[in-house]
């Protein structure tokens, strides 16, 4: 069903593009869902200083690693925008599939990581420690695959040099993703 | 002007299915009529609930007609699934959903919301997410009976609630319809900032879109860390964990800061377009411009902005570090300010005005009567000192009675009569439409202030019968709660004149034309109903919204779209410009 | 206003009540001040014949005074009251006075266990007397409380007392409370506390000091403890 998009969407009273505006709100929106999770967990690491002694077993070497993916990944979607705003579709879509590459990496690593940490017993009820790491990540994780998924449907689109436009909003939300991942990082890997 | 021939051309006359046009269908309004008429449903069942679980208390343990007896586990569900109801089900998605998709393109002057398949999905999310809740009843064990509150261990664990199955469903409706809000704010702000029509400053934006923007932004800016929490304690719900568990290290006064610091800045979320209703309606009667725009919008916002740091006042006696309480104590009572000033600016409306009491007027100034009471005794709760004995008493059951009733029922009876024209291109019957207001209003007093008294004679709530209470039980006690029922299955009863009012009106009332109340704001310029599209042309705004009266006019009104007759005043293009650049 | 309907039988309570007093009084000058107002201009204001609506914007100093005055009335009486209310929840919440003795309260779905110290006056030892539902208290002695929960959320409260605390389960929270007028009064359960939330009520018995010696000596353990546990 393809509709004709309303005159309303088409204009632009505060001057900034519809779907840039609404993606700033969907962040601002994510924004206070992870300040909530990184807020409890924070206060709740505070009161339970014997936390520290689960935190020792994950693996800061990982996390480092997923953090460089994630932050290389948000480089090529900054490089898809500026070839998208040049115009040009097909490398557009090129360098969003790289960026998709590194969600893939970044969520394999993390099925690793996971499957090791729960071998191991610390599976998600392990202890306090456990279920904030798994809640949180888990949540970040699946923006990443959100994020992945959305970005294959705008690669198709921009490949045909369709709705360019969009691939900076998922860049956008993509550096909002990446962001969270840099809190996350040494709230759960560093802080031992 | 060229968009009109564009704006039928988009949304061409394909043959279109019943299903297609009304539950398939991307058009604002219709989607704003899905939300008002799935909320009026939902109020129909809160209210009998309501019915029900009163019963009971007036006539312990006896037969209630159409229920059966009440016992103890089903008077919990009861309350609880009537208090979620009404707040989650009828005041969110009539006050904000039904009326900001109905009013906010066509108060702009524009076609549809910015999104409108973004809009349907919202809408399906809703109702996916009630009948979840309606499905908890008829799960082994029953629905959640926690309270709406669902403070954890008792909502976490099933040997604690004997509701395993309906917690967690409670908690996915609950989670669901937030999504389903938070896809519909993100259309409604965007909607606003970006889709005006040209000439339209934002102090030319009616009132009431503003409270609908600024509740979805309050929303939006509360709600994140109940997500958050929601997903701990359906974790600890059903996977095991122990975030909300004592016995395991966890702590279950987490969620009653992470819920209240979202509930309470909800109760402002529907206070607010609740208000911009009763602007617009009070300024159209009273024939006047609102008395100081720009304070109600500063005071809106200082409400908003001041409800962020009130949360833990419903905690003060929870066990919260006591020092803590003076503080929420000091924010809590200082909301007073703004709130009382919106009111009184509303007031000093009607001043020099030439008022005309129509149905949809009496339900306005109804609301700034009984919201007051609700506000001011909430003071008495404010203050950590009184609140130790009134927490949790029918004191502040009556106290927020008093405010979400006006709010939710009476708001939005307010706004019903006033754009029914609109919405059906006929008018309601006057004279039943004022039985109606009289038949809910003083029954409403009459259930509450018995409720306010055994609240203060330290009754506290969700008890099924107080016959364990020696000094609860006392026979005047019993006829005050005798007197509520009985006030409440009258308010009740008075809802069925209003029901046959509302469908044959809707069917075969008077019909309306485009502006039968001769007022301002751009809605009144598309045809009752509007169409596809809503404006044949898509109109320019020249004035703000509140222009009655004005001296250099014969008319006592002077609307939005009415270009000025000397041409020189004239705001063009050049307006929308000026304005992106502040 | 409030001790009309119930009695006060703590030393607290008339505080409590004198502060629902004062915020009576100021808010409710404020509520009938508003609502006359309301009123008479809906009363002068009403539609007539060939009057025309004024055009007021309410930008105009002169009106807008309407407005900012009660603003800063409101700042004051909210000053007051934020005062008062401190005042008091420092009283209850935030001093502990030297104990005379000391109780323990444990809710659980869906009753009231009380441990009181018994003759010795000390807890935790051979002669606590366990009830359950019912405590026992001496008029004019001031009690400590320790308050701890076996499962969920319950919530101590003793309305005459004007008293309530919750009890959070992994917490032991103090509080205290002197009883000023003897007799038998409710205990409620005021929090949601599953299916049984509504039975869960108790009594407290403040005793005068010759009642109350004859009830600790005719309850010496363990005899009283099997009693009262299958009553
Ligand atoms: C939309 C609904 C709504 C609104 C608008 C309000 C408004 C207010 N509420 Fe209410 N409240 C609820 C809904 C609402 N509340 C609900 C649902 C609960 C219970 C939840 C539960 O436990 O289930 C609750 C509970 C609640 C509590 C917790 C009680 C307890 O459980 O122990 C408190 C405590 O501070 C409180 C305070 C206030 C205050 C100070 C305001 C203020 O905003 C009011 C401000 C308005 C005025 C003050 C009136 C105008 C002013 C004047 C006329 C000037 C004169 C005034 C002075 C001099 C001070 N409310
Ligand atoms: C918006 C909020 C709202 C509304 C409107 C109401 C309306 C009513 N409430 Fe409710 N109530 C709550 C929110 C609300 N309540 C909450 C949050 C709780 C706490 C729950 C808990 O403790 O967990 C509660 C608890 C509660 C209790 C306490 C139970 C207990 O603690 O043991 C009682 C007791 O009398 C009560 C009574 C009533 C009555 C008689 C009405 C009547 O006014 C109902 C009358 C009904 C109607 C008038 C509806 C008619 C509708 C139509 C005709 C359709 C028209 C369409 C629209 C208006 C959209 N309510
Ligand atoms: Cu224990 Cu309610
Ligand atoms: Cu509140």
């Amino acid at each position: 069903m393809s509709h004709a998009k309303p005159i309303a969407t088409t204009r632009s009273a505060a001057g900034i593009s519809t779907g840039k505006l609404a993606v700033w709100w969907v962040i601002v929106s994510e924004i206070v869902i992870f300040g909530g999770v990184l807020a409890s967990y924070t206060m709740q690491r505070i009161g339970h200083p014997e936390w520290a002694e689960s935190a020792a077993y994950t693996n800061t070497w990982i996390g480092a690693f997923n953090t460089l993916v994630l932050l290389s990944s948000s480089l090529t979607a900054v490089l898809a925008h500026a070839a998208a705003a040049r115009g040009d579709g097909k490398l557009a879509a090129r360098r969003l599939y790289y960026t998709v590459g590194g969600a893939t990496t970044f969520l394999l690593v993390k099925s690793y990581e996971w499957t090791m940490e729960i071998s191991h017993g610390f599976t998600i009820t392990a202890s306090g420690f456990w279920s904030f790491y798994y809640m949180a990540a888990g949540i970040h994780a699946a923006h990443v695959l959100a994020g992945a998924i959305v970005m294959l449907f705008i690669a198709a689109r921009a490949k045909k040099n369709e709705e360019l436009q969009r691939v900076e909003l998922c860049g956008l939300y993509w550096h909002f993703v990446d962001l969270v991942w840099i809190f996350l990082f040494p709230l759960l890997y560093i802080a031992k | 002007m060229a968009t009109a021939g564009t704006a039928e051309a988009l949304h061409g006359h394909r043959e279109e299915t019943w299903v297609i046009k009304y539950l398939w269908s991307t058009d604002h309004k219709i989607i704003g009529l899905q939300y008002l008429f799935t909320g009026m449903v939902m109020a129909l069942l809160g209210g009998f609930f309501a019915y029900a679980f009163r019963m009971q208390l007036a006539f312990p343990g006896e037969h209630v007609p159409l229920w059966g007896v009440v016992s103890q586990a089903e008077y919990n569900q009861l309350v609880t699934s009537h208090g979620t109801i009404m707040i989650f089900w009828v005041a969110m998605p009539v006050l904000i959903a039904a009326f900001g998709n109905f009013l906010i393109p066509l108060m702009l002057g524009c076609d549809d919301m910015v999104f409108p398949r973004i809009n349907r999905l919202s809408f399906q999310i809703f109702l996916l997410s009630a009948v979840v809740l309606l499905a908890s009843f008829f799960v082994e064990g029953g629905a959640f009976g926690g309270a709406w509150t669902a403070y954890p261990p008792l909502s976490a664990q099933g040997q604690y609630s004997l509701t395993p199955l309906g917690s967690t469903l409670w908690l996915v409706a609950v989670a669901l319809e937030f999504v389903a809000f938070l896809l519909g704010g993100i259309n409604f702000i965007t909607t606003t900032m970006n889709s005006r029509a040209p000439g339209m400053k934002f102090t030319d934006i009616p009132i009431v879109v503003w409270m609908i923007v600024l509740a979805s932004i309050i929303f939006m800016a509360s709600v994140g860390p109940l997500v958050a929490g929601a997903i701990m304690l359906l974790f600890d719900q059903s996977l095991g964990t122990h975030f909300f568990d004592p016995a395991a290290g966890g702590d279950p006064l987490l969620w009653q800061h992470l819920f209240w610091f979202f509930g309470h800045p909800e109760v402002y979320v529907v206070l607010l377009p609740a208000m911009g209703i009763v602007a617009e309606i009070i300024t159209t009667f009273a024939r006047k411009k609102l008395f100081a725009y720009k304070v109600v919008l500063g005071t809106a916002i200082a409400t908003g902005v001041l409800s962020f740091f009130v949360w833990a006042h419903h905690q003060f006696v929870a066990g919260i570090d006591p020092r803590m309480a003076n503080l929420f104590t000091a924010t809590t009572v200082l909301i007073s300010i703004p709130i009382a000033e919106m009111l009184f600016v509303y007031i000093a409306t009607l001043y020099g005005g030439s008022i005309r009491f129509t149905t949809p007027m009496l339900w306005a100034l109804a609301f700034l009567f009984e919201f007051l009471i609700g506000g001011v005794t909430g003071i008495f709760l404010g203050a950590s000192g009184s609140d130790i004995y009134f927490h949790d008493t029918y004191f502040v059951l009556a106290h927020f009675h008093y405010t979400f009733f006006p709010i939710a029922i009476i708001g939005t009876f307010a706004a019903i009569t006033y754009w029914f024209p609109k919405m059906f291109g006929r008018h309601l019957n006057e004279t039943w439409g004022k039985i109606h207001f009289w038949g809910t209003v003083l029954p409403f007093n009459g259930v509450f202030i018995p409720l306010f008294i055994l609240g203060a004679a330290g009754q506290h709530r969700r008890i099924y019968s107080y016959e364990h209470f020696p000094e609860l039980f006392t026979p005047e006690m019993q006829e005050l709660r005798v007197i509520a029922t009985v006030c409440a299955v009258v308010m009740l009863l008075f809802q069925i004149p209003f029901l046959i009012n509302f469908v044959a009106s809707a069917l075969r009332g008077r019909k309306a034309d485009a502006n039968p109340w001769k007022a301002n704001t751009l809605e009144w310029l598309a045809p009752s109903p509007p169409g596809h599209g809503n404006f044949p042309v898509m109109p320019t705004v020249y004035r703000g919204p509140y222009e009655y009266g004005h001296p250099d006019r014969d008319e006592d009104y002077w609307p939005q779209w009415e270009p000025p007759a000397d041409e020189s005043h004239e705001r063009s293009e050049g307006g929308v410009a000026a304005e992106a650049a502040e | 206003m409030i001790e009309r309907l119930i009695p006060r039988a703590s030393t607290f309570a008339g505080d409590i009540d004198g502060l629902i007093l004062l915020i009576g009084s100021l808010t409710g000058f404020w509520f009938v001040l508003t609502v006359a107002t309301f009123f008479w201009l809906l009363w002068r204001y009403r539609a007539r014949d060939g009057r025309k609506a004024q055009y007021v914007t309410g930008e105009e100093k002169h009106l807008k005074r309407w407005v900012t005055w009660p603003h800063m009335l409101i700042l004051g009486c909210d000053v007051l009251i934020i005062v008062a209310a401190i005042n008091v929840w420092a009283e209850v919440k935030q001093t502990l006075p030297e104990p005379d003795a000391t109780i323990r309260v444990i809710g659980q779905q869906w009753a009231w266990t009380f441990v009181h110290p018994g003759p010795d006056n000390q807890l935790d030892t051979a002669d606590d007397i366990v009830t359950v539902d019912e405590l026992h208290v001496e008029v004019g002695k001031t009690y400590h409380y320790q308050l701890e929960s076996e499962d969920v959320i319950h919530s101590f409260s003793v309305p005459v007392f004007r008293l309530k605390q919750d009890a959070v389960p992994g917490r032991r929270i103090t509080g205290w409370f002197e009883p000023t007028r003897a007799g038998a009064y409710d205990i409620q359960c005021a929090e949601m506390c599953g299916i049984g939330h509504g039975i869960m009520g108790a009594r407290i018995h403040v005793e005068t000091a010759a009642q109350h010696a004859a009830w600790l000596a005719g309850n010496a353990p363990p005899s009283v403890l099997a009693a009262n546990v299958t009553e």
